[in-house]
């Protein structure tokens, strides 16, 4: 009995413990270790990893024999065994299908995790308005998931009809997860209608608690599907459990666990979250503009600004784990790594910029407007400009190449392709440096924001203050003197050593900065009552071109990923010799995201509107 | 309605602004295309070719110049490695097993942990491991007569007596595909690809600088003078160009169908 009791009191413990347990398996995290043995065994890992697949896959004689019995090397291919369908160019359609996929698929993932927390947060608070909107969260993803299963079967017939031998190799390796896929896939469709459709019959008391963790269980449902496909896309950059002929050892964990698995799985698991909400960000903006009434305006400005929280929220760490991915691969393979950074795509880099450039800035420029909501954000509003010149100053740098587009008599009269002053900004701890500074900004405008109402009652608030303060100025400092010293006074090899530190101070004063403010505001008082619904229609605007932005970038970046490979399917072990195999140009590449951006966002604006007519009722 | 169509309009003015900016805010560079094996003659190669061989695939197929330059400092530069083969192979941390500059460059391909430049190790490894993949397998997967080629050409630039001596025969897949007939290319692009004019001169798609710009270099020369400059490079040489850059035996490695294609081509280019 008192087991009994003890469960039903923490049984929100429990499923939470079970849950991370899971992960931890899943994810192979090395939670045992101290946290700093944590980033020890990262950097082991990083140090030790192989150089190629040939030795990554390096069997033993014994495992090659046992291979050439069961399973078969990798065909190698010839233009004629790529099928041509007339009009239609496989790899165009491909990777339509695929980036179509992936976007519907991450919004898709996304949006549960931050509706699981978001019920979790109106349980906790007793507060229907949190429910309410984790409702409509849920309703606008669920006819996004059908539309990914359809762009997750046109991809698979458009790899049966385009790229068969290709397709018919991958499966022959990964067999087992394939089918587990699709099963996952039932049982990830079954959890979301009983979570969906059960939303308003599992309320009040223990049926809450039911909902909630349905809610939990299709987050692990949903990030296990997403873990199984990233292990196909990169085992294709990162082959192991295989030959060097890529005959099949036998291990499904092996080809699973390969060397880039980990990293792709945290950068993708972050950056759906920032673009889940960037897209429900864009659906309220939507509703906002064209709402009718004060309290229609009100709550949408209040679900807008959650997803931007939302978006912001993963946007920061995000840098963070694409530094770390880039890494990875680099030691992974040299040369994978230096075509991804120095050679054809490196110029890829400077749109990212642009790119991300325009994400933060929007994402600032929204909190600043959204300063309007309150009285007393009068208080705060000198400061933005400098925030403002700090993440423009910190994108320049971002966005300043290496070597720079010139003519020949340019050229001569520089005396080379670098500028004496703006060239060192080109190189990785300028950029380092940058990224640092505007994610900081960032961190400050929501700082400030989240200041602006409030007035705190501690008698040490001028103290807690002047803290804050030095702990920016210390942080930036240190990021400054890392980012100069190791960029420019050291050997190259240890150029982007400073990376590590910088990022870390760069959280210890996110960390501290919040626990400061989190104490200091603790019994605060209001300004005044929050005026939701009084911002500027630009502000909405902000957050349009967040998920236009988020949606761009994330296409280019597939991109890249793929290019990497170069004329591989399946890097160093099947060759690709169809009439495509080729690295298409950036110009290219853009003109495919753009369209891919437009289809999906039409698709998408299709959705919001179903979302809207289901909630109209006839006269 | 107009809100509908304000919110498409803004959304669609930002994705044409980012495709524009990627179209023509950077450079058009067009991505090299995937190598394609070199067929080799080895019966009528003299040693100036078998170098030249070895220039095209160190600075092509080879992928060396992704990190032997002198720009991003990743790996040691190798303009003079034949003359520092002798002190490396003496030195206490050297576990190879070569003797002499050839053994020493070629070992450097196959094994390159062989020995370590200091400051060019992998992270953590205190330069006992190098970061450079075996070249004669996985995606460069250079063949022996190619890693020969490449250790003359490395002799030949250190100032260094090149001992390579050109292998008399292929190993056996290599033997096979040199039996197939050879392919004539049947356009000029083919011909400026198949003989990597592209890696010293800017033509075509290629952006090479070591030799003269030649996109509209029809408007200048004449046929004939073009057809010399392809069969005796060192007859006229361009003003700030050195001699002796360019192979001298493309007259023998050409077809004559070729060489016109590639005339014409140049000669059109105005």
């Amino acid at each position: 009995m008192r087991l009994v009791l003890f469960m039903k009191k923490y049984r929100f413990i429990l499923l939470a413990v079970f849950i991370l347990t899971a992960m931890v398996q899943v994810f192979d995290l090395p939670l045992s270790e101290t946290p700093l043995a944590g980033v020890q065994e990262v950097m082991a890992s990083t140090e030790e990893a192989p150089p190629s697949a040939e030795k990554a896959a390096a069997p033993t004689e014994e495992g090659v024999d046992a291979a050439a019995v069961a399973y078969p090397p990798a065909p190698q291919l010839t233009e004629a065994d790529y099928p041509q369908v007339k009009g239609v160019n496989g790899r165009v359609f491909i990777w339509l299908a695929a980036q179509l996929h992936l976007w519907f698929a991450a919004f898709v993932l996304a949006v549960p995790i931050f509706v699981f927390i978001i019920e979790a947060i109106g349980m906790a608070t007793k507060n229907k308005k949190y429910d309410n909107m984790a409702y409509e969260f849920i309703k606008v993803s669920l006819t996004a998931y059908s539309v990914t299963a359809i762009f997750g079967g046109l991809l698979a017939f458009g790899l049966i009809i385009f790229y068969p031998d290709f397709f018919k190799y991958l499966a022959s390796i990964f067999k087992e997860s394939m089918i587990a896929y699709a099963l996952i896939f039932f049982a990830e469709s079954a959890t979301l209608y009983i979570y969906y459709y059960g939303w308003k019959w599992l309320q009040g008391g223990f049926r809450k608690w039911v909902h909630l963790s349905l809610g939990l269980l299709l987050n692990a449902v949903g990030t296990t599907l997403m873990l199984l496909a990233n292990s196909w896309v990169t085992f294709m950059m990162s082959p192991a459990g295989v030959d060097p002929k890529g005959a099949f050892l036998g291990d499904s964990w092996a080809v699973i666990h390969n060397f880039l698995w980990n990293p792709i799985n945290l950068h993708r698991v972050i950056a759906n979250i920032a673009y889940g909400g960037s897209v429900v960000g864009a659906y309220a903006a939507y509703k906002f503009l064209t709402s009718k009434t004060s309290e229609d305006r009100a709550h949408y400005d209040w679900m807008g600004y959650n997803a931007n929280f939302i978006a912001i929220g993963a946007l920061l760490p995000l840098p963070f784990a694409g530094y770390y991915l880039t890494a990875e691969i680099y030691a992974y393979s040299q040369q994978m790594g230096i075509t991804l950074m120095g050679g054809v795509f490196a110029w890829l880099f400077i749109i990212q910029a642009v790119l991300i450039g325009a994400l933060f800035l929007s994402a600032n420029y929204y909190l600043w407007c959204g300063m309007g909501r309150s009285e007393g954000a009068v208080r705060y509003t000198k400061y933005l400009k400098y925030i403002a010149i700090a993440v423009v100053g910190a994108f320049l740098v971002w966005f300043t190449p290496h070597t720079l587009v010139l003519t020949n008599a340019e050229l001569k009269s520089l005396g080379g392709p670098y500028h004496k002053y703006l060239g060192p900004l080109g190189i990785m701890p300028a950029k380092n440096t940058a990224v640092n500074i505007m994610i900081l900004a960032t961190f400050l405008s929501f700082m400030l924001y989240r200041r602006c109402n409030k007035v705190a009652t501690v008698s040490w608030e001028t103290s807690g203050n002047a803290a804050q303060v030095a702990l920016f100025t210390a942080g930036i400092i240190n990021i400054l003197i890392l980012g100069i010293y190791y960029g420019y006074f050291t050997n190259t090899v240890y150029k982007v050593a400073a990376s590590i530190p910088q990022v870390c101070t760069t959280l210890a004063v996110i960390i501290l900065s919040t626990v400061i403010d989190t104490l200091m505001y603790k019994g605060s008082k209001e300004v005044a009552p929050l005026k939701w619904g009084a911002v500027p229609d630009r502000a909405q605007y902000a957050l349009f071109l967040l998920a236009v932005s988020f949606t761009w970038l994330m296409g280019l970046m597939g991109y890249v990923r793929s290019g990497i490979r170069q004329h591989w399917h399946v890097v160093d072990i099947m060759r690709d010799n169809s009439p495509d195999a080729f690295t298409p140009t950036l110009g290219f590449a853009a003109n495919m995201v753009s369209a891919g951006t437009i289809i999906f966002m039409a698709i998408v604006i299709f959705i919001f509107w179903l979302a809207e007519i289901s909630t109209k009722k006839t006269a | 309605m107009k809100k509908f169509f304000q919110v498409v309009g803004f959304s669609l003015f930002a994705i044409v602004a980012f495709a524009l900016f990627a179209n023509y805010g950077i450079p058009k560079i067009n991505p090299a295309p995937p190598p394609v094996e070199e067929k080799v003659d080895l019966g009528a190669m003299t040693i100036e070719s078998f170098i030249a061989l070895g220039d095209r695939i160190f600075n092509g197929k080879g992928t060396c110049t992704l990190c032997h330059n002198a720009v991003g400092g990743r790996a040691p530069m190798l303009d003079s490695v034949a003359a520092k083969a002798g002190e490396r192979v003496s030195d206490a941390r050297y576990k190879g097993t070569a003797t002499d500059s050839e053994g020493y460059i070629y070992e450097s391909m196959v094994e390159p942990s062989a020995f370590v430049v200091v400051g060019f190790g992998k992270s953590g490894t205190n330069d006992t491991v190098s970061p450079m993949p075996n070249v004669s397998t996985g995606s460069i997967g250079l063949s022996d007569v190619e890693l020969k080629a490449v250790v003359a050409y490395l002799q030949d630039k250190a100032g260094s007596d090149v001992t390579v001596e050109i292998p008399t025969e292929a190993p056996a897949d290599e033997e096979q595909e040199e039996g197939a007939e050879r392919v004539v290319a049947k356009t000029a692009e083919e011909v400026i690809e198949n003989y990597g004019c592209t890696m010293c001169h800017k033509i075509a798609a290629g952006e090479g600088d070591m030799g003269p710009d030649l996109t509209k270099i029809g408007a200048a020369k004449s046929r004939e003078y073009l057809r010399r400059a392809i069969l005796d490079p060192n007859a006229n040489i361009a003003v700030g160009f050195d001699p002796d850059m360019m192979p001298g035996d493309f007259g023998d490695q050409m077809a004559a169908s070729e060489l016109e294609l590639l005339v014409k081509y140049m000669a059109d280019s105005k």
